[in-house]
């Protein structure tokens, strides 16, 4: 199962003519079912170019990406919107959780698009929710939970569909180190109790230990002298 | 899809009823200041209509305003019986001729007085102005001949002067004589010039010449109505009295002349031009207010779509089809302004009955403007609640997410 993403010489263009800024170099990565990786470097290298374009919001200017065997830059919209709904996870840096909205209708929300019945759909979320241990907090609007819960429930959000794949761009970014280490025992656990393949974009090598292999970029290219595997 | 869809606005509405409410107000203010002013427009040229009718159809009236005198002074040079029955037989086509000595007075019963307008009337009168009495009788023709003291009373007169007392064959002191009343008139309401029509006292024309107004000249009519045959062409029977006056005048010059010859045909005739150049300008008015409140419409729409540019950048990126995202800001733009424009009707209705009761218009509403206002608005409301919401939803997720 080595080919569940390939990535093959991923250029990515930000702008055009004098303003244009090559933000991908030409990445070649793969990265195979079960694994957590690290997506580390220093500001400005890429790495959330790099996560977009694999959670398939984004696309390259050039290359070609595989997943699960699907030539994804031949989608077309709708085709890419249906792969993020079935098969993709997002966690995003600044949550985007959707205002004035309980922490459970987050949730539910990518279940709803899925036209899971309403039932199942309650149930599910509770469970995601329960997972990253705020079951209580179901009632409650973004407003009202702290930083840390609304990151936690970003998690659940991306999990209650049960994805193949799980993206999340610096996950403890706003978080303090308490926090930041729940958080990383929550993707662990996605990781090695569901069979969940995640990707994790962070600048603090603390965090990624917890994954099982590091790769390193650098002004948009893919620095090997620095990859880990553990 | 359209059940979710449905559902999604709904609730998307009620997270944020401030929001709606603001959006709806361009609709409400838009869709009820239409209504509100082709209504009254409407009322008002319903009330001038009725009122210019009130004077009957084809009338002449007659005055002699005051001219200069050679000796210097102005003064009024009214007409005599003889140039009432000249015109009465000269002229084909008349229905009546009324001749009118007007004038005012105190009128008394027991102890209550009230100033009020009095007038000697013959029996042309109440053909020419088309008025009945809605109690007793009108006058005999052996009173017209003798000029005997009854009297006949205006509405406003009863109201003020008797009260609950019946008012047939009550004995009222008017200036300084007695005279009985016969009947009551029907009430008239307002003329047009917002004067109280009711407040007044006909008396046979001869009693009052003798008894409200002595006078031995013989130029003792203040003004002549001439009530024409509908078909009758009242510039040509106008300028034939104007001809006959000056010849028995012996005014020779036009300018000179002593008299002068209304035509409610013709004041009906400006006052219709009028009329209709009112309608246009209300409906411009009505227009440039429904402008203003879809341009009100427009830029709340703008504003909370790129408010919600990154909402939709998170459905979409959590999987949401372009096609659901855009069904669902259909939805709540149509809620929004069908809600909006509905309760717009009923404010405009409400405004509408309020104020004319205020200000005295008859009440009308019209349903076509309300209809066309309210899918005016509301398609307004729609399109511009749709197209920012298309734009946002074909952006790429990551763009509609990190939009400012
Ligand atoms: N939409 C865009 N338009 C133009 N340039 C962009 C855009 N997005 C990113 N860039 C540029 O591309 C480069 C890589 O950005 P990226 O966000 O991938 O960095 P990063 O590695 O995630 O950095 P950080 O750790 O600060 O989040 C940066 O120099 C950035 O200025
Ligand atoms: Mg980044």
């Amino acid at each position: 199962m080595s080919d569940f993403i390939k990535l093959r010489n991923i250029v990515k263009v930000y702008g055009s003519g004098e303003n244009s800024f090559l933000a991908l170099k030409g990445i070649d990565l793969d990265i195979n079912v079960g694994e957590f990786v690290a997506l580390m470097g220093p500001s400005g290298s890429g790495k959330s170019t790099m996560a977009n374009i694999l959670g398939c919001l984004d696309k390259a200017t050039k290359g070609s990406y595989f997943f699960n065997g699907v030539d994804v830059f031949s989608l077309n919209r709708n085709e890419t919107a249906l792969l993020r709904r079935n098969y993709i996870g997002f966690i995003f840096q600044g949550f985007n959780l959707l205002a004035r909205t309980t922490a459970l209708e987050n949730v539910e929300l990518p279940l709803l698009y899925r036209g899971v019945p309403k039932k199942q759909r309650h149930e599910r979320a509770r469970q995601a929710l329960d997972m990253v241990g705020l079951l209580e907090w179901g009632k409650h609007t973004s407003a009202q939970l702290s930083g840390g819960q609304q990151q936690r429930v970003a998690i659940a959000r991306a999990i209650a569909s049960n994805p193949l794949f799980l993206l999340a761009d610096e996950p403890t970014g706003n978080l303090d180190t308490k926090r930041s280490v729940e958080i990383m025992e929550i993707l662990s656990n996605l990781n090695k109790q569901l069979g969940i393949t995640i990707l994790m974009v962070t600048h603090e090598p603390d965090m990624a230990q917890y994954a099982s292999r590091e790769v390193h970029f650098r002004d948009g290219e893919i620095n090997t002298a620095e990859a880990v595997l553990r | 899809m359209i059940f979710n869809a449905v559902f999604l606005a709904l609730r998307q509405i009620s997270r944020n009823y401030l929001r709606a409410f603001l959006t709806m107000l361009g609709v409400i203010i838009g869709v009820g200041a239409v209504i509100i002013m082709i209504n009254l427009g409407n009322g008002t040229q319903a009330m001038i209509k009725e009122a210019i009718e009130s004077l009957g159809s084809n009338l002449l009236m007659i005055h002699a305003p005051p001219h200069l005198n050679p000796s210097g002074t102005t003064k009024s040079r009214y007409f005599t019986m003889k140039e009432v029955e000249t015109i009465e037989e000269r002229v084909a086509g008349i229905k009546a001729v009324a001749p009118v000595n007007a004038g005012s007075a105190v009128a008394k019963y027991m102890n209550k007085n009230v100033q009020t307008s009095v007038q000697g009337v013959t029996d042309g009168f109440f053909t020419a102005v088309d008025w009945k009495t809605a109690e007793g009788r009108s006058f005999e023709n052996k009173e017209y001949v003798a000029g005997t003291n009854t009297c006949i009373i205006g509405e406003s007169v009863r109201k003020n002067l008797l009260g609950d007392t019946p008012a047939i064959g009550i004995r009222l002191k008017v200036g300084s004589v007695v005279c009985e009343v016969v009947g009551v008139l029907e009430s008239k309401g307002q003329g047009g010039r917002g004067n109280d029509q009711d407040d007044i006292i006909l008396m046979p024309l001869k009693a009052f010449q003798r008894s409200i107004r002595p006078n031995n000249s013989i130029y003792n009519i203040t003004m002549i109505m001439v009530s024409l045959n509908e078909d009758v062409d009242y510039k040509a029977a106008s300028e034939q009295i104007a001809v006959m006056l000056r010849h028995m005048r012996n005014i020779t010059d036009k300018t000179k002349d002593t008299f002068e010859i209304q035509s409610t045909k013709e004041i009906q005739q400006t006052v219709e031009k009028s009329i209709g150049s009112m309608t246009a300008f209300i409906g411009a008015v009505a227009g440039v207010s429904l402008l203003v409140g879809g341009i009100g419409i427009m830029n709340i729409m703008l504003v909370s779509v790129t408010e919600r540019t990154r909402e939709i950048g998170t459905r979409l990126a959590i999987g949401a089809l372009e096609k659901e995202v855009l069904l669902q800001f259909l939805v709540e733009s149509a809620t929004i302004s069908a809600v909006g424009g509905l309760i717009g009707i009923v404010f405009g209705f409400f405004m509408t009955l309020l104020l004319s009761a205020k200000l005295h218009i008859p009440f009308t509403f019209d349903v076509k403007t309300a209809t066309v206002s309210f899918v005016f608005s509301g398609l307004i409301g729609i399109i511009f609640g749709y197209l920012p919401a298309r734009k946002a939803s074909r952006l790429n997720p990551i763009d509609a997410l990190h939009h400012e």
